[in-house]
């Protein structure tokens, strides 16, 4: 089965997205992501105020096979959680660019956002990786 | 199901016994507005409480029932020689109060099983403490940070833990305030050398290694791994959880290990799981040996009396009193009636049977890491032709065959994961119906993939909502409560 890929976004290799937005960004995980965990059924998030490096461990979602460290793709500090996860982690397997968002951040090095990969790009690796893996 | 819970099957004022007629001076109670009165015990009588347990255990299953091939448990079969021998009175009815020279047998016991376990596993030392194995690693971690802060080497503190770990291993590692750094796994499934190299360095306190692995492979490069760990100033975790493939065959200390838990639930024939308690004493290798936890059990000589001492830098109790002596008991004695002969024979029975259904069940399902496997193996659950049919299913439907499911999705490097383990203990005519019962349900997934994806179909509960039994939690039952 074919992933969604948002083409406002940009991908980290641990499937997680970023949508820059001005020296913000948004970050969640990617429909690829949440269709391999499963049905979610808790996100540990964040809280507002701390300050993370690239590529530091900033969240957990559980399903019900498994618990998965989250990997932040740019450096910064958590501005906005995405408080409604609490009582609707589904909405992470329903909407994972949009209503299932984790954090918002204040972008700390904007020269970060080169490294990340395009959508094209992430759309050949989910595809490889879909290959190797299964589905 | 048709068994209600005990509190619906009570009613007020029934009784199970009836009391005497009162015989001494009544006394007011103290501050009645301090007593609670809100707790809502069952009222029930005894015929009651007999049946509904009695009915409980009808609808259970366990070894004593049917195969239980749940990998890296090790569902071995527990002899009943092992109760009777923890039923023994010199066992079963002293206190951990009384004197030592009072019970020199319980000591002489737990003297003989620390000696039996440093035979098997050629470790130094060993303490019969922890609770569990998940608390004998926690030990085994506190031992080895309290080696390191012993030396002035209060900067070690990340532990190196591979990606086909048990989720226990870093738990551990966290609760003991260490940082656990993940290794990748090579394609032949042992531990990637060139990320175990690029990983360490004078942080490094320890490392944490099944062996064999999750997926029931020996890593080929264990020596050498021992060799780079100790090298850069860390010591080796040796988690024990399966050991049934490997006793009489290999040491751990003689593979590098520093530190390992045994689970006598597992390896060493005690009831698990919801029968437990279990038990997980730890081995310590010369380097750490005086950090066990005590006390634990010596004698001066070979004619002398047993005491009990705490050893010179241990790291203390971790339990109290002397650790699940009932289990210590039933454990001694499994090891008395198979001999190091026996033992050695119940590892190679538990690998061959391993073999012998990975080979059948490789023919039918993919098997990622095509190697002779130890004492368990890891298939993956996609069939072809059946793309919609997943491990989940394939367990569900093994129930109804009889069988309880194997591990599934779990170690988390191979996708879709059944992880089997059948132990030793089971005949070539139950490893066959069980190998029979997979393949039909193969067969059956391409076939009527609707009886995998509605299964079970045969057990005293249907499919379980795991999912809304995750997100919406009901922890207590209330007796007012709506659905």
């Amino acid at each position: 089965m074919a992933s969604n890929i948002n083409q406002d976004c940009l991908y980290s290799q641990s499937h997680e997205w970023v949508r820059v937005e001005g020296d913000t960004a948004y970050a969640g995980i990617t429909d690829y992501a949440q269709s391999q965990l499963s049905d979610i059924v808790y996100v540990e998030l964040p809280e507002v105020g701390t300050t993370y490096a690239q590529g530091d461990n900033f969240a957990v979602v559980e399903s019900v096979k498994a618990a998965s460290d989250c990997y932040l793709s740019l450096s910064g500090e958590i501005i906005e959680v995405n408080e409604a996860l609490e009582s609707e982690p589904e909405l992470v397997n329903s909407d994972p660019y949009g209503k299932g968002w984790f954090v918002r951040l204040a972008i700390a090095d904007a020269s970060e956002i080169e490294g990340l990969m395009s959508p094209s790009d992430y759309a050949e690796f989910v595809a490889k990786a879909e290959e190797e893996g299964g589905h | 199901m048709s068994e209600p819970i005990i509190y619906e099957l009570g009613a007020a004022g029934r009784r199970g016994a009836a009391l005497p007629a009162l015989d001494v001076p009544t006394a007011a109670l103290p501050d009645e507005e301090s007593l609670r009165n809100e707790l809502p015990l069952p009222e029930v009588s005894e015929v009651d409480v007999m049946r509904h347990y009695v009915r409980l255990s009808q609808l259970n299953y366990g070894v004593d029932i049917g195969m239980y091939p749940l990998g890296s448990c090790t569902m071995k079969y527990n002899p009943k020689m092992n109760e009777d021998a923890a039923r023994l009175a010199g066992f079963s009815h002293v206190h951990p109060y009384q004197p030592a020279e009072t019970v020199q047998g319980s000591l002489a016991l737990m003297y003989g099983l620390q000696e039996a376990l440093k035979a098997i596993s050629g470790f130094c030392g060993v303490s019969l403490q922890p609770a569990a194995g998940a608390h004998g690693e926690f030990t085994g971690i506190l031992m080895i940070r309290a080696y390191h802060l012993a030396r002035g080497d209060a900067h070690r503190d990340i532990v190196l833990i591979p990606d086909s770990a048990h989720g226990t291993n870093p738990a551990t590692t966290s609760m003991a305030g260490l940082t656990m750094v993940e290794l990748k796994s090579d394609g032949r499934g042992n531990v990637d050398l060139d990320d175990l190299k690029a990983h360490l360095s004078n942080r490094t306190a320890g490392m944490m290694l099944t062996n064999p692995n999750t997926l029931g492979l020996f890593d080929e490069h264990v020596l050498e791994i021992s060799e780079l760990v100790h090298q850069a100033g860390g010591l080796m975790y040796g988690d024990g959880a399966n050991l049934n493939a490997i006793m009489g065959i290999a040491k751990p200390a003689e593979l590098g290990f520093d530190v390992m838990h045994y689970n006598l639930h597992k390896t060493f024939s005690t009831p698990h799981g919801g029968g437990g308690p279990g038990s997980g004493p730890v081995g310590a290798s010369e380097a750490l040996v005086d950090f066990v936890p005590g006390p634990v059990a010596v004698r001066a000589d070979a004619e002398g009396p047993y005491s009990l001492v705490m050893p010179s830098q241990s790291i203390g109790r971790v339990k109290a009193f002397y650790g699940h002596f009932g289990v210590i008991v039933r454990a001694y004695a499994y090891i008395c009636m198979l001999g190091a002969e026996g033992l050695r024979q119940a590892s190679e029975i538990a690998v061959l049977n391993a073999n012998y259904l990975q080979s059948i069940l490789k023919e039918v399902l993919p098997l990622p890491y095509d190697r002779t496997c130890m004492h368990e193996f890891v298939l993956r659950g996609q069939i072809e032709g059946a793309p919609d049919v997943h491990a989940l299913d394939i367990s569900k439907r093994l129930i109804d065959y009889g069988v309880h499911p194997p591990t599934n999705y779990f170690p988390l490097i191979v996708p879709e994961a059944l992880m089997i383990e059948p132990t030793e203990t089971e005949s070539k005519r139950s490893l066959d119906h069980f190998a029979q019962a997979m393949v039909g349900i193969v067969q059956e997934a391409r076939t009527a993939p609707e009886l995998l994806h509605e299964a079970p179909h045969h057990a005293p509960i249907r499919r379980l909502d795991e999912v809304r039994a995750a997100r919406q939690l009901v922890l207590r039952w209330q007796p007012n409560a709506q659905d």
